[in-house]
C-alpha cells in the first residue's frame, strides 16, 4: 500500500479506471497538457493520449453538454469543472438533461457521467473559489452528489462513481486536498454510494457531517473526549440520495444530534437533515437538533474568512448545547 | 461542392426547386425514386398528422403542440440524406423528420399527449429525445458524435434547432466544440423568421444564420428551407463531408412557420397576412408534387390513394396512442435512478397509501 494525499488518491482512481474500461474518458479545462490546474489529472495525456484526455475549450455549459451526449453514446466520460464557483453556466445541462435523460427516455438512454469539481472555502482563495453549493445539486431527482473526505475514501468513492449508471456531482473538498496522507490500496478498491460512514462509535450525541467539515469535527470530538463527551461521528459521503437510516440509527441510541454543513444555513441540507430526524426519530430525541452552518452572506474574500469558515469551537459549542439542553 | 459555391456572407442561397416546381437541371440531385417517393409521403403525411394533432387539442384529447405546417420540406430533406446508423437530435417541432427516421406516429402522439412512454425510442433508431429548453441538445450532438468518432464508427449526428437557438450559449459552445475536434455533425438551423414572436432580424444583426459557421471555422451554407430537393442537395453533401472526417457543416434552412408557434399561440398578435400570403405561394409540398408529375412520378390517382391511407394511418396512430394505458404511480417512480435509492422506495410507498386513502388526489 501507498501513502498518498487525496490529489494522489482521486489521480489514481482515474488512472485505474481508466486502465479497466476503455469508456472511460476525462474532458474539461486544462485537464490534458497541463494535468488540471491542482494536478488531479497530472499524466493521463502520457499514458492514455488526447482522444481519452481530451483539453476543451473554456465553456462549461458544453462540457457537461458534450460529455452527456458522449454518455447517451456509450462513454464513460468525467467532466472536470474547474471549480465549483464556474459551474453554474452548466446548471441548465446537469438539470434539464443529465439529470431527467433516464427517466424522460424511459430507460431508454442514461447519462453515466461523472462531474469532477474542488469546492469549499478556508484556503485562501480567488473570488468564486471558494463555494458550498451542494444542496442545489441535491434537490435535483436523477442526480446523485458525493463528497469525500479523506484519500482512502476519494479513491474508493470516485471509482464507484465512476462505475454508476446515473450522472454523479463528486464534489472534492480543496481545503483536503493536501491536507492529509493516508494507506490507499493500489488496485481494485470501491467504496459504495449511498451507505454513510461511521468514523467514531459513542453514546451521547451523533455529529453529522461530510467532506471538508470531517477535519474539523474530528478536532472538536478530540477536546470533547477530553472533557468526558462520548460523541457519536457519522460521514455521509453521498449526499443525494443519502443514507438516512444511518443517521435514523444513531440519533435512536445517542438521542441527541448535531449537524455541520460548511454552506449557508438557509435551505442547506442541515435543514434536510433535521427535518428527517424530526420525521424518523422525534420520541428518542433528549434536545433539540442543532445546527452548526455558514450565516446567509456572500462568502467573504480571504481577510474576511475567519468570520465564515467553521471551526472546531463552534461545533464544540453546539454540542455542549444538546448537551445540556 | 454546393456548399463552396454559395458563400452566405455574399447572401447566396441554395435553391433547386423555385416556388412553382420548376428544377435547375445543372443541380438536380440524383435521388432514387422510391427515395424520392418517400420523401412526398412523408411529408404528406406529416401535414395531415400535424392538422390532426392540432384538431385533437382544440378538443382536449391532446396537450399543448407547436405546429409544423410549412416545415415539411426543411425537416425531410436533410433527413433524407442520413443512413440507418446516424442519430437525429432534435428539438420539439420536427414530426416530419422524426417520421422520417422511423419514430411511429403513435409515439410522438403519446408524448404530447403527455406521456413519457412517447419519448421511448428503440435504440436502433439512434433518436433522442425532444429538447425543450432552446438550444441545450446542440452539445449533445457534438457529445453524441465525439463517442462515435471515438470508437471509429462512420455513423454521423444531425442536429435540429431554430433561428432562436442562433442565440443561445449552447449553439455556440456546441458549434465550437464541434468544430475544434472535426466531428461528423450536420446542423440544421430551421429558420422559420420567428422565436414565438420575435422575428428574425431582432434574433441577431448578422444578414444570415449560415454565416455564424464562419466564426467556427467550418462551412455555412443558406438553403432554400421549402425546397426539398436543395435541402436533400446540401445535406448530402454535409453528411459525406461528416463521413469522411472533415467535420460538421452548418445549413441554415430558410422556411416559415404556417401556424403559431404552439397551440397555446396566437400568431395574428405579431404576424401580418401579407406574409402569410407570400409563403403561402411557397409551398414545399406543392412545388415538389409539381416536380414529381413532371419526371412522371405522381399523378392524381395516386395522389388520392396516398392522401387516403395517410389519413387513415393518422386515425390508427391516434387510436394507438388513445389506448396506451396511463401510467402507474410506479412507472413515474421508477426511471429515476437505474436502482431505485431506499429513501424513495419508502417515498413510493407512502404516496401510494396517501393516495388510496384519499380516492387518488
Amino acid at each position: 500500500m501507498a501513502v498518498m494525499n487525496m490529489v494522489q488518491a482521486i489521480n489514481t482512481a482515474l488512472r485505474e479506471e481508466m486502465e479497466r474500461d476503455k469508456s472511460v474518458v476525462v474532458l474539461g479545462e486544462d485537464v490534458g497538457v497541463d494535468g488540471g490546474v491542482f494536478r488531479l489529472t497530472e499524466g493521463l495525456l502520457e499514458k492514455f493520449g488526447k482522444q481519452r484526455v481530451i483539453d476543451t475549450p473554456l465553456a462549461e455549459s458544453s462540457i457537461v453538454g458534450t460529455a452527456i451526449g458522449m454518455a447517451m453514446n456509450g462513454l464513460r466520460p468525467i467532466a472536470e469543472i474547474q471549480f465549483m464557483g464556474f459551474i453554474y453556466p452548466a446548471f441548465n445541462q446537469l438539470v434539464s438533461h443529465a439529470a431527467r435523460m433516464r427517466n424522460r427516455s424511459r430507460g431508454g438512454l442514461s447519462v453515466p457521467l461523472v462531474i469532477r469539481t474542488p469546492y469549499g472555502a478556508g484556503v485562501k482563495a480567488l473570488e468564486h473559489h471558494s463555494e458550498s453549493t451542494e444542496a442545489l445539486f441535491c434537490q435535483i431527482p436523477g442526480l446523485k452528489v458525493v463528497v469525500p473526505s479523506t484519500p482512502l475514501e476519494a479513491k474508493g468513492l470516485l471509482a464507484s462513481a465512476i462505475r454508476d449508471p446515473d450522472p454523479v456531482i463528486f464534489l472534492e473538498p480543496t481545503r483536503s486536498y493536501r491536507l492529509l496522507k493516508e494507506e490507499v490500496p493500489e488496485g481494485e478498491y470501491l467504496v459504495p454510494l449511498s451507505r454513510a460512514r461511521k468514523v467514531r462509535e459513542g453514546s451521547d450525541v451523533t455529529i453529522i457531517g461530510w467532506g471538508a467539515m470531517m477535519p474539523q469535527i474530528q478536532k472538536a470530538v478530540d477536546e470533547l473526549v477530553k472533557r468526558g463527551r462520548d460523541p457519536e461521528v457519522l460521514d455521509m459521503r453521498t449526499l443525494a440520495p443519502m443514507d438516512y437510516s444511518a443517521i435514523m440509527g444513531s440519533v435512536k441510541r445517542t438521542g441527541r444530534a448535531v449537524v455541520v454543513q460548511e454552506a449557508p444555513k438557509n435551505c442547506g441540507l442541515a435543514a434536510e437533515i433535521s427535518a428527517r430526524i424530526g420525521e424518523g426519530a422525534l420520541l428518542s430525541l433528549l434536545a433539540p437538533v442543532e445546527r452548526v452552518t455558514a450565516p446567509d452572506i456572500t462568502i467573504p474574500l480571504p481577510k474576511a474568512e475567519n468570520y465564515y469558515y467553521i471551526g472546531p469551537a463552534r461545533i464544540e459549542g453546539a454540542v455542549e448545547r444538546v448537551m445540556s439542553f | 461542392m454546393l456548399i463552396d459555391q454559395y458563400d452566405p456572407l455574399k447572401g447566396q442561397m441554395l435553391q433547386i426547386l423555385d416556388k412553382d416546381g420548376k428544377v435547375r437541371k445543372d443541380l438536380e440531385p440524383k435521388i432514387e425514386e422510391d427515395r424520392l417517393l418517400l420523401a412526398y409521403k412523408t411529408m404528406v403525411l406529416t401535414r395531415l398528422a400535424d392538422e390532426k394533432a392540432v384538431r385533437l387539442q382544440r378538443q382536449g384529447r391532446l396537450g399543448a403542440y407547436p405546429p409544423t405546417k410549412g416545415q415539411e420540406g426543411s425537416q425531410i430533406g436533410p433527413a433524407l440524406a442520413l443512413g440507418g446508423d446516424d442519430w437525429m437530435v432534435w428539438a420539439f417541432r420536427e414530426l416530419g423528420a422524426l417520421l422520417l427516421k422511423g419514430v411511429p406516429l403513435w409515439r410522438t402522439y403519446l408524448y404530447w399527449m403527455g406521456n413519457e412512454e412517447g419519448s421511448h425510442f428503440e435504440p436502433q433508431l439512434r433518436t433522442t429525445p425532444s429538447a425543450v429548453p432552446v438550444g441545450s441538445q446542440v452539445p449533445h450532438a457534438a457529445g453524441i458524435a465525439y463517442a462515435a468518432q471515438y470508437r471509429g464508427e462512420k455513423s454521423v449526428v444531425m442536429c435540429y434547432f431554430g433561428d432562436g437557438a442562433t442565440s443561445e450559449g449552447d449553439f455556440h459552445e456546441g458549434l465550437n466544440f464541434a468544430g475544434v475536434f472535426k466531428l461528423p455533425v450536420v446542423f440544421i438551423c430551421q429558420n422559420n423568421q420567428y422565436a414565438i414572436s420575435l422575428p428574425r432580424k431582432q434574433q441577431t444583426a448578422a444578414p444570415t444564420l449560415a454565416q455564424k459557421a464562419v466564426a467556427y471555422g467550418i462551412p455555412g451554407i443558406q438553403v432554400d428551407g421549402n425546397d426539398v430537393l436543395a435541402l436533400y442537395a446540401a445535406a448530402t453533401e454535409a453528411v459525406q463531408r461528416a463521413r469522411r472526417g472533415e467535420g460538421p457543416t452548418l445549413i441554415e434552412s430558410y422556411t416559415y412557420r404556417m401556424g403559431d408557434h404552439t397551440t397555446s399561440d396566437d400568431a395574428s398578435r405579431y404576424r401580418i397576412e401579407k406574409e402569410i400570403a407570400y409563403w403561402s405561394e411557397r409551398d414545399p409540398i406543392s412545388r415538389f408534387r409539381i416536380y414529381l408529375r413532371g419526371r412522371g412520378l405522381w399523378d392524381d390517382q395516386k395522389e388520392a390513394a396516398w392522401q387516403e391511407e395517410a389519413s387513415r394511418q393518422v386515425e390508427e396512430a391516434v387510436k394507438q396512442a388513445e389506448s396506451f394505458p396511463p401510467p402507474s404511480l410506479n412507472d413515474v417512480f421508477m426511471h429515476t435512478f437505474a436502482t431505485m435509492p431506499e429513501d424513495l422506495k419508502v417515498q413510493l410507498e407512502v404516496l401510494g397509501k396517501e393516495l388510496d386513502s384519499s380516492k387518488g388526489g
